[in-house]
C-alpha cells in the first residue's frame, strides 16, 4: 500500500475493484466503513454483488476480465473534462501527450459496451474520483490475477497519476496483501529477481555486496518464476524445497502441478501438516507454528512486526530456520551459524537498505513502516510524497486485450474464484479450527437463480463444473449475488478442489497465475 | 468563547490546575490524571453515551452532576470527581446494577472488558442485595453457536455491543428490544447469531463488561490448570497484521484478546483471527521428522532427516547441477524463514532459483 492503513479513513471518495474487503480484509474494511460514516463515498467495481457493493454509493457490475475497458474510460472521461491535475502531471509524471493521444478513442459507450457498465456511470465514477480533494484505490487479486494484471495495475496508477491522487493523505494506489507475510516473503528476497529490500540480482554492484557479505560467489543471472519452475519439473528441475506452501491445493491447474511435484527425483517440504504437497515428499520437515515461533512479519501497509512465541511446539517440531540453517551447515555452506531469529533479522537489515534504520529491538512496538533507511528515520507511513523510485511516475500506454480462454459453446460460463470470510486458503488452519464449520461447513457454486434454471440445476444439489483442464462436483446455491453467466467459488476446499479448472494462462511479465477468469460449463449430475 | 486556533486550555480538576485541548470531555481529562472515575458504558474507541452515569463528577455552578463522558471540557471549569456525595451515589447505582444480574463474579476468559463490573463492585462493596427483586434479561443458551455466549441475565444495558457493532465494525447486527426491565439486546427478528448480519468477529465479546456476551470458545478451558499468560504478537491470516494477545495456560492456547492498542486493528479482530487459533495444536500437527522409505513416509530422526534431505540435493546437484534445484519460501511462514531460504539457495548453490507463493 501507498498509505497506511488509518489512513482508509480519509478519503472523500473511495474506489475499491476486485476487492472483496468485507471478506478478505475485514478489519480493514471496517475502516473504509468509518470513513462513509464520516461522509466518505465509495465506488466499488466487481463482477460480483459482495457486500462492499451493497454499501456502496456507486456500483459498477463490470463483466469479469474486462477491467483495462472501464478504468480506460475512466481515463478517457478525466482527460476530456478538465479533471487532470495538469501541475502534478507536469512536475511528477512523464508520458502524458502519448496517453492523452492514446485515450481519445476509449470512450464510455465504447467501453459500456465491453465491460456492460452503463456509460453514465462510467462518466460518474470518473468525475467522482477526478474531483475528490482525496480519493484513494484499494484492490487486491481481483485485479492482479489476469493475464492483464500488470495491465489492470498501471491502468489505475494512470488515474492515480493523471489527477495527482498519490504521496498525499487520505490517497494512493493501495493493494491488500492477502497473507500474513507475503509482502515479507518479497521484502526479504524470497524472488528471483531480487536480493533482500528490493535490490536486482542482475545489477553488478548488489553482486559485489552480496559477495562481499556472505563471502561466497553468487549469481548475475535472474532465477525462473515458480510457474515456470512447475513446468520444468522432471526435466530442468529435479529438485525442490517448499517451505510452507500447499502448492497442490493453491496453484492452478492442480493435475499438472501435482505431476509436475511428482516427477522429481527429490522433494523436501516443510509444514505443521501432512498437506496435499507434503504427501508428495521425500523428506518432510515438522516446522513450528504461529503462536510457538519468535519471528518478524510486515503488513499491507509495510508496517515491520515482532511475532512472538506462547506455547512451544509440539514434539521435534522446529523453527524454519532453524531447520534451513541446519539443511545449509549440513551441505558444507557457512554462514548458516545463527543461534536465534534475531540473528537472522538482523543480518538482513544490515544488507536491506529499506530496513537499514531497523533491528530486532527496534521493531519491538510495531511502529516503524519502510522503508526506514537509517537509524534516525521514522518510517515511512506514505510513499512517493516528493517523488518516486525512478523519479518521474511514468504514465503507461495500456490497451484491453482479452482472457486466455473466453466463454464458447462448450463452456459458455464465466468461473470466477476468491475466498471466503471464515475459511483461509487450503483450509489446513481454519478446517482444524473447532466452530468454523458450523459457519461454512462446505463450498458452494454460487450461481444466479436464473442460471440455475436455464442450465437445469437444483439449488441445494450437487452440479458438475467443466473446463478445458478437468471437472469438479459442487453444491448449487442459488444467489443473485452473481451476474447471470458468472458464476462463483472459493479454492479452500480439498474436497472440491476447484483449481482442477483453473490456470488458463499467465500475465506474461509477473506469471500470476489468471485464477480470476476461467469458462466452465454447468451440468446436472443424475442421480445415482 | 472557545478560540479553536489555541491548543490548550485550563480548568481545576480536584483542586489542581490542568491542561486540556479543544474537545475534550472530563472523562478523558480525569483519566489522563488517573483519577481513576469509574464507568461501565465507556469504551474510548466508542462514542461516548453516558448511559451508566458512573462517571458522573460534580462541576461548581452546575446544579446537578453530570456524566464526565458526555460534557466536554471548558475554561476555567472547577471539577470535582470523588466527592464524598459522588461515591455514595456510584456505590447506590452500582447496588442497583449487581441486584439484577444472576452473579457478578465472571471468568476471565470470558472477554477482554469482561471484569470490569467485578472490580467496580468490590470497589465500591455493591453486593449488598439491597435491592434484590426484578431482573432483566433473558439469555439466549438456545442459540448454539460455537464462539459468542449470550447470557443476558448478566447484561446491564450499557449497549457497548450494540455500539462496537455499528460503529466500529459497521454490521449493525444487534440492536435494544424493549425497555425497563424488558430490555433485551437482540437480532433483526429476534434470531441466532448465525441467521443474523453477525461476522463473529468478537468485538460485542471483547467490550462487554460484564461477561454477558463471552467467547465460548475459550471458557472451554476454564477449568484448565494454569494463570492466564497473555503473550503480545501478530494474527497469522491476512495481511492486514492485527496485534493480538495469546492467552495461554502453561503450555496450551486457550483463545485470543485482540490488542487494543495494536497500530494496525485498534483492537478490532475477525471470526478467523479471533476465533481460529486451536490449528495450533491440532492432532494433526507433524511432530517428528519423516523420510520415505520403501514408498513409505517414516518417523526419523532431525540429524537423519537433514543428511536425507541434503544427499537428495546433492546427487541432484551432481547429475543436473545446481540448477535443477528450486526453493519455494512461503508467505505464511516469518521473515527469517525465507530470508534464510533465499540464502541456502543465493550463498549455497550460486544461484537464484527462489520464489513465493505470490503468484498464485
Amino acid at each position: 500500500m501507498s498509505n497506511p492503513l488509518e489512513d482508509m479513513e480519509k478519503p472523500d471518495v473511495y474506489f475499491c475493484i476486485g476487492t472483496n474487503m468485507t471478506e478478505c480484509h475485514p478489519v480493514a474494511a471496517t475502516r473504509i466503513k468509518r470513513g462513509l460514516a464520516n461522509g466518505g463515498r465509495l465506488i466499488v467495481a466487481d463482477p460480483r454483488k459482495i457486500q462492499l457493493a451493497e454499501i456502496a454509493d456507486l456500483y459498477l457490475p463490470l463483466k469479469v476480465g474486462t477491467d483495462v475497458a472501464l478504468l480506460l474510460a475512466m481515463a478517457h472521461v478525466i482527460d476530456r473534462d478538465g479533471l487532470v491535475n495538469e501541475e502534478f502531471v507536469a512536475e511528477r509524471t512523464e508520458g502524458i501527450q502519448e496517453l492523452r493521444q492514446h485515450l481519445k478513442e476509449f470512450t464510455p459507450s465504447w467501453a459500456s459496451a465491453i465491460c456492460q457498465v452503463p456509460a453514465e456511470d462510467i462518466e460518474k465514477a470518473a468525475h467522482w474520483y477526478g474531483e475528490a480533494e482525496k480519493a484513494a484505490i484499494y484492490y487486491t487479486l481481483g485485479i492482479t490475477e489476469h493475464i492483464c494484471g500488470v495491465d489492470n495495475v498501471q491502468s489505475l496508477s494512470n488515474l492515480a497519476l493523471l489527477t495527482g491522487h498519490i504521496g498525499k493523505e487520505g490517497t494512493g494506489i493501495n493493494p491488500m496483501r492477502g497473507q500474513n507475510n507475503i509482502q515479507g516473503a518479497g521484502d526479504v528476497g524470497a524472488l528471483p529477481n531480487n536480493y533482500p529490500g528490493f535490490q536486482p540480482v542482475d545489477d553488478p554492484k548488489n553482486q559485489a555486496k552480496f559477495e562481499a557479505a556472505w563471502g561466497t560467489p553468487v549469481s548475475l543471472e535472474r532465477g525462473i518464476t515458480k510457474v515456470t519452475a512447475l513446468d520444468q519439473c522432471g526435466d530442468r528441475i529435479r529438485a525442490m524445497i517448499i517451505g510452507g506452501e500447499n502448492t497442490v491445493v493453491t496453484d492452478p491447474d492442480r493435475d499438472h502441478c501435482e505431476h509436475a511435484l511428482k516427477s522429481l527425483d527429490h522433494l523436501v517440504v516443510i509444514d505443521l501438516f501432512m498437506t496435499e504437497t507434503a504427501v508428495l515428499a521425500d523428506v518432510v520437515l515438522p516446522a513450528s507454528s504461529w503462536g510457538e515461533t519468535d519471528g518478524v512479519c510486515t503488513n499491507t501497509e509495510r508496517r515491520v512486526q515482532r511475532l512472538r512465541a506462547a506455547v512451544p511446539p509440539p514434539g521435534d517440531a522446529k523453527p524454519d530456520w532453524w531447520i534451513i540453517s541446519e539443511l545449509g551447515k549440513r551441505l558444507g555452506f557457512s554462514g548458516f551459524d545463527y543461534e536465534s531469529a534475531k540473528d537472522v533479522f538482523n543480518e538482513l537489515c544490515s544488507l536491506s537498505p529499506i530496513y537499514a534504520g531497523l533491528d530486532w529491538d527496534r521493531i519491538d512496538q510495531g511502529e516503524y513502516q519502510w522503508p526506514v533507511p537509517n537509524k534516525e528515520h521514522t518510517g515511512t507511513p506514505i510513499l512517493h510524497i516528493d517523488e518516486f523510485p525512478s523519479g518521474k511516475g511514468k504514465l503507461k500506454i495500456v490497451n484491453l486485450r482479452d482472457p486466455a480462454e473466453v466463454i464458447s459453446e462448450s463452456y459458455p460460463v464465466w468461473l470466477t474464484t476468491g475466498r471466503r470470510l471464515e475459511s483461509y486458503h487450503s483450509r489446513t488452519q481454519t478446517g482444524r479450527s473447532f466452530g468454523i464449520d458450523y459457519l461454512l461447513p462446505q463450498e458452494t457454486l454460487e450461481i444466479h437463480p436464473d442460471d440455475v434454471e436455464k442450465w437445469g440445476l437444483t439449488d441445494g444439489k450437487l452440479c458438475r463444473m467443466t473446463s478445458a483442464r478437468g471437472s469438479v462436483e459442487i453444491v448449487v446455491e442459488a444467489n443473485k449475488r452473481s451476474p447471470r453467466g458468472t458464476v462463483f467459488c472459493s479454492f479452500s476446499f480439498n474436497e472440491t478442489p476447484v483449481n482442477i479448472l483453473t490456470g488458463s494462462g499467465y500475465d506474461p511479465i509477473t506469471q500470476t497465475a489468471e485464477l480470476k477468469v476461467c469458462p466452465v460449463r454447468l451440468e446436472i449430475i443424475e442421480e445415482r | 468563547m472557545i478560540d479553536k486556533t489555541k491548543n490548550t486550555y485550563e480548568l481545576t480538576l480536584d483542586g489542581e490546575v490542568v491542561a486540556f485541548s479543544h474537545g475534550e470531555s472530563l472523562f478523558e481529562i480525569s483519566e489522563r490524571h488517573k483519577k481513576e472515575v469509574p464507568t461501565l458504558c465507556y469504551d474510548k474507541r466508542l462514542d461516548a453515551f453516558g448511559g451508566c452515569r458512573m462517571c458522573m463528577v460534580e462541576v461548581e455552578g452546575f446544579r446537578n452532576p453530570v456524566a464526565s463522558c458526555t460534557t466536554k471540557a471548558s475554561p476555567g471549569m472547577v471539577v470535582h470527581t470523588h466527592t464524598a456525595k459522588l461515591e455514595k451515589d456510584r456505590k447506590t447505582l452500582l447496588e442497583l446494577v449487581v441486584s439484577e444480574n444472576r452473579q457478578v463474579e465472571t471468568p476471565e476468559l470470558s472477554g477482554f472488558a469482561s471484569q470490569e463490573l467485578t472490580q467496580l463492585a468490590n470497589r465500591y462493596d455493591a453486593i449488598t442485595g439491597r435491592f434484590a427483586g426484578a431482573k432483566s434479561g433473558t439469555s439466549r443458551t438456545e442459540d448454539l453457536n460455537p464462539f459468542i455466549l449470550r447470557d443476558y441475565d448478566q447484561c446491564i444495558s450499557c449497549y457497548r455491543c450494540v455500539r462496537v457493532c455499528a460503529e466500529r465494525e459497521g454490521d449493525y447486527a444487534i440492536n435494544v428490544m424493549n425497555r425497563g426491565f424488558a430490555t433485551q439486546i437482540t437480532t433483526e427478528f429476534n434470531s441466532d447469531l448465525r441467521e443474523s448480519e453477525c461476522t463473529f468477529c468478537g468485538q460485542c465479546v471483547q467490550t462487554c463488561p460484564t461477561g454477558a456476551l463471552a467467547d465460548k470458545k475459550a471458557l472451554r478451558d476454564r477449568k484448565t490448570v494454569g494463570d492466564i499468560k497473555k503473550t503480545r504478537t501478530i494474527c497469522t491470516y491476512c495481511g492486514v497484521g492485527c496485534s493480538v494477545d495469546i492467552m495461554s495456560k502453561e503450555d496450551k492456547i486457550v483463545g485470543i484478546q485482540p490488542a487494543m492498542d495494536g497500530p494496525a486493528n485498534l483492537g478490532a479482530l475477525c471470526v478467523k483471527g479471533q476465533f481460529a487459533y486451536d490449528f495450533v495444536q491440532h492432532d494433526d500437527r507433524l511432530t517428528t521428522p519423516l523420510v520415505r522409505k520403501n514408498g513409505k513416509l517414516e518417523p526419523v530422526s532431525w540429524t537423519e532427516a537433514i543428511d536425507v534431505a541434503a544427499k537428495g540435493f546433492e546427487k541432484v546437484s551432481r547429475d543436473h547441477g545446481n540448477e535443477a534445484i528450486y526453493a519455494i519460501a512461503s508467505g505464511r511462514a516469518p521473515h527469517e524463514a525465507s530470508y534464510a531460504l533465499q540464502k541456502l539457495m543465493r550463498a549455497g548453490w550460486g544461484l537464484n532459483q527462489i520464489d513465493n507463493c505470490s503468484r498464485a
